[in-house]
């Protein structure tokens, strides 16, 4: 590119015109060139970086392991996850040798009103707690660093008594974003224990026969 | 315009951290957590749509640890297989692959990156021939404290990240880092039904 400079014929002084154009600089290429890397650093940034979800599985069950804790009845909720991001859940144990006591399946989604919904009612003296202990840090009520606030808000969870005790059961048709979206409910409600286990057969029988 | 460019492209220049490459577009589901993901030590399973598997990991924090090669070295022992020093150095500045281990050396020595990614087929892990669960063990043993990140499609089968899981229970890791978008979701005291 660059500038071309006509030769003005017939006129005197043209060399001195001329002198005057040669103080500026074509800048065009330069810019393109600007332009094009900007572009270029722009398409491979990576500018989020990729957050994590920390998620700790209970150890594999050893057969000669027999002082497991015993979790009451009334506090465990089990989710089943299928296909079609389906939710459902039920509270208590499906005994298989009680196949007249087998809890019925109420179907849910991962909607607000769904399984948000009842995971708080059942959490909500939990939930209250650690609500109104993080209102606090932001209003300035309290102030304490993050570690003592995250300490805290864990020590909460751990003496949790009421709230539920959720253990996620996945068919083989549920995706892996339900599971993901489930785990997340759960930090969301602030839910103090859940664990991800396997379906029972029997709760893949009632899986079949609940509501579609 | 040329200032405010240079500027931009100061800036650009910079911050830039590339965008790794990846052997299949994975898009992750989104969760709540800000947990950033640790750029070191760090191992990453990666499972698409189709329950594909690719494996990640990093040199560590320290230039002089070539944790990649070392790994490779230890795997080519497993396998009965030899690389020169040579693919040794261009594969620890690799990044994530997913092939039978007989197909690596070719994969490392490709000459036209648009024939790479046919190469990635996806590493073997049923159980004749579990190659992810040697990879992972042998990781392991490179890295002593490397964590282990599961990077999965927000499409793919349960069952096929629980056989990874599994995989990875059976060589005592239980802890995972599920690597998600951020979404945020805000609740608060008002929205605890009556």
């Amino acid at each position: 590119m660059g500038e071309i400079i006509v030769e003005e014929k017939g006129k005197k002084g043209g060399k001195r015109k001329a002198k005057k154009h040669s103080t500026r600089i074509d800048m065009t290429p330069m810019v393109d060139l600007m332009c094009l890397l900007i572009t270029f650093f722009m398409l491979t940034t990576a500018f989020s970086k990729p957050k994590v979800m920390v998620i700790t599985m209970p150890e594999k069950d050893t057969p000669e392991d027999k002082n497991r804790p015993e979790i009451p009845k009334n506090r465990t909720l089990n989710i089943l996850l299928t296909e079609g991001h389906k939710v459902y859940y039920y509270i208590g144990i499906a005994d298989p040798k009680k196949p007249a006591e087998l809890p019925q399946l109420i179907k849910t989604d991962f909607s607000k009103d769904g399984i948000r919904k009842f995971l708080l009612i059942k959490n909500k003296d939990l939930f209250t707690k650690i609500a109104e202990y993080r209102d606090n840090r932001v209003t300035g009520k309290t102030e304490v660093a993050d570690t003592t606030a995250d300490n805290a808000i864990k020590k909460m969870k751990k003496d949790d008594q009421k709230g539920p005790i959720v253990l996620i059961k996945a068919d083989e048709n549920a995706k892996y974003k339900d599971m993901v979206d489930i785990i997340d409910e759960m930090a969301i409600c602030n839910i103090a224990s859940y664990a991800v286990v396997d379906p029972s057969p029997t709760e893949l029988e009632m899986l079949k026969n609940a509501p579609k | 315009m040329v200032d405010l460019f240079s500027l931009l492209l100061t800036f650009f220049m910079l911050t830039t951290s590339f965008r790794p490459q990846e052997a299949a577009p994975i898009e992750t589901p989104s969760s709540v957590s800000e947990k950033q993901a640790p750029d070191n030590d760090i191992m990453t399973i990666f499972i698409d749509k189709d329950g594909r598997v690719f494996f990640n990991i990093d040199n560590g924090k320290d230039t002089s640890t070539h944790f990649r090669e070392k790994l490779l070295q230890k795997m080519a022992e497993q396998y009965k297989l030899t690389f020169t020093p040579k693919e040794l150095d261009k594969f620890s500045k690799m990044s994530s692959f997913g092939m039978p281990i007989k197909n690596l050396k070719a994969w490392i020595n490709v000459k036209d990156p648009k024939d790479r990614d046919k190469l990635q087929e996806g590493i073997p892990t049923d159980s004749t021939d579990n190659q992810l669960a040697w990879w992972v063990r042998m990781a392991r043993l490179t890295n002593l404290g490397a964590e282990v990140a599961i990077k999965g499609d927000a499409d793919t089968k349960y069952t096929d990240v629980k056989k990874i899981m599994d995989l990875l229970q059976e060589n005592k890791v239980n802890k995972f880092n599920l690597v998600t978008n951020l979404l945020r979701e805000e609740i608060s005291l008002k929205d605890i039904p009556k």
